[in-house]
């Protein structure tokens, strides 16, 4: 059988403070076969930035990879030579950041910025310009060779991330990751880049990965998600039964706090009680158990993960198996 | 860009007329009356009279400045009291030789300490980061003067490799090159450690940039990130502090002119202090004030050039 696309296993890592290691991802599995969007969501701090930093090995110099393996197409990127690493990045996986705003060299144009982008293509500097140019009008910039010659901050926020999603999709990459591509937009810009997003899964033939704490943003975009808490994937489900069929009961309080399942705007909006476990010393058994409000005895020792279909499982003693 | 660049330059021009006024109180502020303190306890009154007037201190304070002012815009700095040259010759004498001296500082020193500071970043935290710390802080805290004293012992009077004093022969490049190695040594290694400092510090703030992040995330090799994305962003506020290197040459100058007897500017400012030639002290303190908002003024401008940030923020 060929391998899948993109396959995490038990990734684990710390990013190493004065304080201590903080464990960020404790054992994260993940499978993205070709072209399937894959949506990855949890609160602030559950460690989706740092999953993404893994994939596309981007990790902070503080960040020790202590145990686990990112493969693509079969073979474990994170033990690869740094020059083999950095040949697939930009090239066979690319990302958008969260960040437009801040995302590109000030003193740069655009168009500096996406010839460099095809660094490893061996095209002439027209054609790579020509190249993205047409990325620029295929993201729905209206006005390509102006947007080439304008400087970053002469951009809106919703035109460079526009330009982002161009850049990413330069060198026809096959594994592209998202992380929170629409956190920083408001809303209609949001919406804006979204249909973008969706649009682009017509052209487009890569793996999407979609990261967002926004429940909404995923069930626009993905057909599978992941739901992740405290540095683990807590549940993996097809988008429709994440949403009408959820079992852990983290995901069910994520989807109740969801402001969209709010459409009379309550003046407060419920929140899930409790914080995120210290992840310098994370809790021996299940790690939601403090906030949950199915705990028993059995929670105190790490739960197993549990298939309830073969295309749905969960960690949790209580909803599991 | 324009209105910028006008205002820049009318901000010059008044700094320079402040200093032009500040330093015509200096004459007055000094004790006794300039013409006596320049001749000295022996003077006749003969004498003395014939200075004030040729000095022009017989008429009113109004009249002399402008006198001042005027013969300044039509380029007469007077003479000196002593010699009676124009003081504008011996500045136009003594400035190449000052202006050399700071260029060839400050270009080498501009090149190795761009370098070292690229270097600390890309070893950071490494022991090659960290001599190069120490090294850097140890050449900013040696004044110019005592590192022109050891140049001078260990490779004129020891190894007489290069000569020990003046500029050279006129019109001899080879011996002018050999006279301008040592003090462009001396002036310029405190600015070596200075740009090195600096560059390492808003390199590493750079090299954590979202865009620095985004450059590699699309597999740009590592040289490439620290010399276009991170370097060419580092070198912007660098450019205000090389403009200051430049335009206080003068005030190393002083030293390191002195220490090897090079004819520049610093040569003439202090002997003509020592025998109070207030001409002399007033045009070189002039042409060099003068200079100096030259230089940071162009140094401005050209950031308003490289940073289409600052060139925007201006344009609205
Ligand atoms: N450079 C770092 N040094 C130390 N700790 C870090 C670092 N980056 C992240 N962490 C910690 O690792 C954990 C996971 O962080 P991560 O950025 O992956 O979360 P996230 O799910 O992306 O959150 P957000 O939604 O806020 O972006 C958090 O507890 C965070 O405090
Ligand atoms: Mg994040």
């Amino acid at each position: 059988m060929k391998p899948p696309l993109l396959e995490i296993t038990d990734l684990s890592v710390a990013y190493q403070t004065d304080t201590g290691p903080v464990m960020a991802l404790r054992g994260a599995n993940l499978v993205a076969r070709a072209g399937e969007v894959i949506g990855i969501v949890g609160e602030s701090g559950c460690g989706k930035s740092t999953l993404a930093a893994a994939v596309m090995n981007l990790l902070p110099a503080t960040a020790k990879v202590t145990g686990g393996a990112v493969r693509f197409l079969g073979q474990d990127i994170l033990t690869l030579a740094p020059q083999a690493q950095r040949a697939l990045r930009g090239t066979a996986m690319a990302m958008i950041f969260q960040d437009p705003m801040t995302a590109f060299n000030p003193v740069l144009t655009i168009g500096d910025h996406l010839v460099d982008f095809q660094h490893q293509s061996r095209a002439p500097y027209r054609a790579k310009l020509a190249r993205a140019r047409d990325q620029l009008a295929l993201v729905g910039l209206s006005d390509p060779d102006v947007i080439l010659r304008r400087y970053p901050h002469q951009l809106s926020g919703g035109m460079r991330q526009r330009v982002a999603i161009a850049a990413a999709l330069l060198m026809n990459p096959q594994v592209l990751v998202a992380d929170e591509p629409t956190t920083a937009l408001d809303v209609t810009t949001e919406a804006q880049i979204l249909h973008l997003l969706r649009n682009l899964r017509q052209t487009y033939q890569g793996t999407i990965v979609v990261i967002s704490h926004h429940l909404g943003v995923v069930a626009e975009l993905c057909d599978r998600v992941y739901v992740m808490y405290a540095g683990q994937v807590v549940e993996q489900a097809m988008v429709d039964d994440l949403f009408h069929a959820a079992r852990h009961p983290y995901t069910r309080a994520l989807l109740a706090c969801d402001p969209a399942s709010f459409p009379n705007l309550t003046p407060v909006l419920p929140t899930i009680p409790g914080r995120l476990p210290d992840l310098r010393d994370p809790p021996k058994g299940c790690s939601f158990a403090p906030r949950c409000a199915l705990r028993s005895a059995r929670c105190t020792v790490a739960p197993p993960w549990a298939q309830v279909s073969p295309s749905h499982g969960v960690l949790c003693h209580e909803v599991g198996a | 860009m324009l209105s910028y660049a006008l205002q820049r330059v009318g901000l010059a021009l008044v700094i320079l007329i402040v200093v032009m006024l500040a330093m015509y109180g200096m004459v007055f502020l000094v004790p006794g009356d300039p013409a006596s303190v320049a001749l000295g306890p022996r003077a006749t009154p003969a004498l003395k009279a014939l200075l004030t007037e040729r000095m022009g201190l017989d008429q009113p304070v109004l009249v002399q400045i402008w006198r001042f002012f005027s013969h300044t815009l039509q380029g007469d700095l007077g003479v000196d009291v002593w010699s009676k040259r124009p003081v504008l010759d011996q500045i136009a004498e003594a400035f190449p030789h000052t202006l050399i001296l700071g260029i060839v500082a400050l270009g080498w020193a501009l090149v190795l300490g761009i370098a070292l500071g690229v270097i600390s970043v890309v070893y950071q935290g490494r022991w090659v980061d960290r001599v190069l710390g120490v090294v850097s802080v140890s050449f900013i805290s040696v004044p110019s003067f005592v590192v022109a004293i050891y140049l001078l012992l260990i490779f004129a009077v020891w190894l007489h490799w290069l000569p020990a004093i003046g500029a050279g022969k006129p019109g001899d490049v080879t011996s002018q090159i050999k006279a301008l190695i040592l003090p462009s040594l001396a002036v310029g290694i405190g600015w070596v450690g200075y740009l090195a400092r600096m560059v390492r510090a808003s390199m590493l703030e750079i090299m954590g940039a979202n865009h620095v992040r985004t450059a590699r995330a699309f597999g740009l090799p590592e040289r490439r990130v620290v010399l276009r994305y991170a370097l060419r962003l580092a070198i912007v506020p660098t450019i205000s502090v090389i403009a200051m290197g430049l335009g206080s040459i003068l005030s190393s100058a002083v030293f390191v002119e002195t220490v090897f007897s090079r004819p520049g500017l610093g040569t003439l400012i202090t002997g003509a202090v020592f025998k109070r030639n207030y001409p002399v002290v007033m045009g070189t303190v002039l042409v060099t004030t003068a200079f100096y908002l030259l230089v940071i003024t162009a140094a401005d401008l050209l950031i308003a050039k490289l940073d289409p940030r600052v060139r925007d923020a201006l344009a609205d």
